[in-house]
């Protein structure tokens, strides 16, 4: 069996990871600087396209262009997502059966933006390796229904990898811990990540990981976390510094690119609170400068009813596991939001018992990743999952009430049989709308696909009996098969699934991959130095505005001579003379920039703040 | 293959969790996909569907209730579902020593639909739907215990009666069911109104 490689393809972040054959341990495979995080970022610049930390910081300066949380966009219909759309600087417009992303010229789907995640991995397990690598476990939210793990499988299609499997977060998260950090018994995974939140309970035993029962949301993580926080400061911004805004033009909800800024250090104050009691954030603005400071109770009251939503659904999966929060022997974090203190004491809370998190709860996942693709390249025999499938299955009957065919948390693989007839005579072609969800009426369900079975033999009604297999495979993927009993004939199945792409377009943009691959490495560093040049320009411009008269004229002069050679040589592609240029640029700008936060310190805030406002920088 | 044969089971509703469960993890580790990701296509399509077969089989069987159920429809033929009229295979009845008060019962929620239900009626709905919910933990258990003992221990020619006694209980259980369903929605939907109500 060739190599299968592990992947966790995030909201925020994704990583590779593999199972070193001597230690038979897992481990992340880190990129040439060594980092293991990939931000699930990619910018479509002018000169070429870029993922991961070089899109990160095109975020500000190309907020049209840069897609970035685009895993809450998988295997969704426009009508899903529209509500949070004003929250995002890119354009989504509805196409057929999924939504697109306006990037410049052209349109991209979101299977097509995770493909160029994968591939950054594919490709950094393939330098780690020195051979190709075709096969991937990728990991998904337990949650996910069936249109979002068919749109994982089609992004990795995209990026040419086979992807072997899909599996569950939690679940991952339970087998990396599993090697030897588990004891036999009850596992509840709680896995908050910055789109999805999952809850999953498993029992261990032999070897055996069985999921009792699942539950979650596909729309709560550290993304809304941060919506929140940045909601609040944009409120304070207009109440502080309302004038300033009048007299200057700014429309603050609409300026993507101050919208980004807020957005990222509203990201970072979080952060920085998880583990300090209070921090600030400083963001200057053409003709002013904003500080604030920001306590953890503030943060902490913001985000409250955001956890307080996890907690439901935990409840849900106990009841459906038929347990107590008592008899849950461990509690494993999974998902960078579960650093949030406050997160921490509401599982807590309602478990009674101190949660694990020995192992990076940013890693886990894809460590989890590599053990399964471990065990289905046969590595490992002793261990087996068996996870559920998170959602009742049904076709919609008369009236359109749902009739459950494969109830929640069965364990996959599985499958359900039902008989179908004809309700007029010589009918040759019965229709059947599935969908997936727990509510009565097939409307409030998310609809999966329509079937048409066709080449029925003309009969009198109800005579033709078609047994119809639905089948959910380990992927958690429904596939459908149905033969007439009396003829025994195979008849042929249309499937029209609600949301999502067909064979035919998928096979179309694995051809446009190659035409829209990333950058290769040279225009990758063209474009970052380009980016560079671009944000000290801004900053200097800004600067000027508030802080030209610091300096004097002879100084004035010499900024002004270094930045017009930095816009002369921005056009060229000699990106070292870029990268000398905004050298010069920052340089001639020290002294400037040093009085300014003189008198920003002085002015705005006592001196006991300065250290705070300096960290925040 | 029925879901008894599956586990090498005789046809008998008192299992032992703990067995069933090792003949689970056993039959699951030799038909996983997981251990047959090289094997030919067509092995791996007939893994896949015993795989599949033993999830189904374990889902049923693990349900004392659902075990019921299941047994029930193997023993009248009925393999699969077929159509919708035979979907459910029991229809919901009331308990005969219940039926006074049942028609009282249905009286106070048809009250509480057009949206009068003070609080003695209220406090008498939550009493009546806790009594309901406890008949229904006795039946419940009578199914499991004293009618399961009796399949298990019945003659062929002896079992038309204990399949009976079976169907009657499950009738009992899914009426009291719907009516506890009724009632919770009743009383949530009151405590909608009147929280409505406080606000105005």
């Amino acid at each position: 069996m060739s190599r299968i490689i592990g992947i966790d393809l995030g909201t925020t972040n994704s990583l590779v990871a593999y199972v070193d054959e001597k230690t038979g341990l897992p481990r992340v495979i880190p990129d040439e600087d060594g980092k293991a995080l990939l931000p699930s970022i990619v910018s479509y610049t002018p000169d070429g396209v870029v993922v991961g930390d070089a899109a990160r910081r095109q975020l500000v300066r190309r907020p049209a262009t840069t897609v970035y949380s685009v895993k809450r966009f998988m295997g969704r219909g426009y009508d899903d997502v529209k509500d949070e759309l004003k929250y995002f600087p890119f354009t989504v417009v509805p196409t057929e059966h999924v939504v697109s992303i306006r990037v410049g010229e052209r349109t991209v789907t979101p299977p097509e933006v995770s493909a160029l995640v994968l591939k950054a991995l594919k490709e950094r397990a393939e330098r780690h390796f020195g051979e190709s690598v075709e096969k991937a476990v990728v990991t998904v939210p337990a949650y996910f229904n069936d249109s979002q793990r068919q749109a994982t499988r089609d992004a990795g299609r995209i990026a040419g990898l086979d992807v072997v499997r899909i599996v569950n977060e939690p679940t991952a998260a339970s087998l990396a811990y599993g090697l030897d950090r588990l004891k036999e018994g009850v596992v509840a995974v709680y896995d908050l990540g910055g789109g999805t939140f999952d809850i999953s309970i498993l029992r261990v035993k032999d070897g055996i990981f069985e999921v009792l029962a699942t539950n979650g949301d596909t729309h709560l993580g550290g993304d809304d976390f941060d919506r929140v926080i940045l909601l609040w400061l944009m409120e304070d911004i207009q109440a502080c510094h309302h004038a300033e805004l009048q007299r200057d033009g700014v429309d603050l909800a609409h300026d993507h690119e101050v919208m980004q800024e807020l957005r990222l250090a509203a990201e970072a104050a979080k952060v920085r609170l998880s583990s300090a009691d209070r921090t600030a954030l400083t963001l200057p603005f053409a003709g002013f400068t904003y500080h604030k400071a920001i306590a953890r109770a503030d943060l902490e009251r913001l985000i409250e009813p955001l956890v307080t939503k996890t907690l439901g659904p935990c409840r849900m999966a106990l009841a459906d596991a038929g347990l107590r929060p008592s008899q849950v022997d461990e509690i494993v974090l999974v998902g960078g939001s579960t650093r949030v203190p406050l997160v921490r004491r509401r599982v807590q809370e309602l478990f009674g018992k101190t949660p694990h998190s020995q192992i990076n709860p940013d890693e886990v996942v894809a460590l989890g990743a590599a053990v399964q693709a471990h065990i289905l390249a046969g590595g490992i025999t002793s261990m087996l999952l068996l996870d559920v499938t998170p959602l009742s299955l049904g076709i919609e009957t008369l009236g359109g009430i749902v009739s459950v065919l494969i109830s929640r948390n069965s364990t996959m693989p599985t499958s359900a049989r039902e008989m179908f007839t004809t309700s007029a005579d010589g009918q040759t072609v019965v229709d059947m709308h599935v969908v997936q969800g727990e509510r009565e009426l097939a409307k409030d369900c998310r609809s999966l696909a329509r079937f048409e079975l066709r080449g029925i033999d003309a009969m009198p009604a109800g005579m033709p009996k078609i047994d119809v297999t639905f089948l959910v495979d380990a992927n958690g993927i429904l596939q459908v098969q149905a033969t007439e009993l009396r003829t025994g004939k195979t008849a042929s199945i249309e499937v029209k699934p609600t949301y999502g792409l067909s064979d035919a377009e998928v096979e179309r943009m694995v051809e446009d991959s190659f035409t829209y691959a990333e950058a290769d490495v040279e225009t990758r560093m063209l474009i970052e130095a380009r980016n560079e040049a671009d944000t000290v320009v801004t900053h200097v411009e800004r600067a000027l505005r508030q802080g030209a008269h610091l300096v004097d004229e002879a100084e004035r002069t010499r900024i002004a001579a270094a930045r017009a050679e930095l816009t002369r040589v921005r056009e060229t592609q000699d990106r070292d003379a870029i990268r000398e240029a905004t050298t010069a640029l920052n340089r001639a700008t020290e002294h400037l920039a040093e009085l300014m936060m003189d008198t920003a310190l002085k002015g705005a805030l006592g001196t006991a703040r300065a250290v705070e406002i300096m960290e925040s920088e | 293959m029925n879901f008894f044969e599956v586990f090498d089971l005789p046809r008998k509703v008192g299992i032992d969790a703990a067995e069933l469960q090792r003949r689970f993890h056993a039959l699951s580790r030799r038909h996983h996909p997981d251990f047959y990701q090289s094997a030919p296509a067509e092995e791996q399509a007939r893994v896949l569907e015993s795989s599949a077969r033993v999830n189904a089989a374990y889902r049923v069987l693990r349900d004392p209730i659902a075990r019921v159920e299941y047994l029930i429809q193997l023993e009248e033929g009925r393999d699969t579902k077929e159509g919708d009229e035979t979907r459910s295979m029991v229809t919901p009845k009331a308990p005969p020593e219940l039926l006074e008060e049942m028609f009282e019962i249905e009286e106070t929620l048809q009250d509480a639909r057009t949206g009068s239900l003070d609080d003695t009626v209220r406090a008498a709905l939550a009493a009546q739907c806790e009594r309901l919910a406890a008949r229904r933990v006795t039946e419940d258990a009578r199914i499991t215990g004293e009618l399961s003992a009796a399949w298990d221990a019945a003659a062929a020619g002896d079992q038309a009666k204990v399949l009976a006694d079976f169907k009657a209980a499950l009738a009992t259980r899914a009426y009291l069911r719907t009516v506890i369903d009724d009632l919770g929605e009743a009383l949530e939907g009151a405590d909608h109104l009147t929280a409505k109500g406080r606000q105005t």
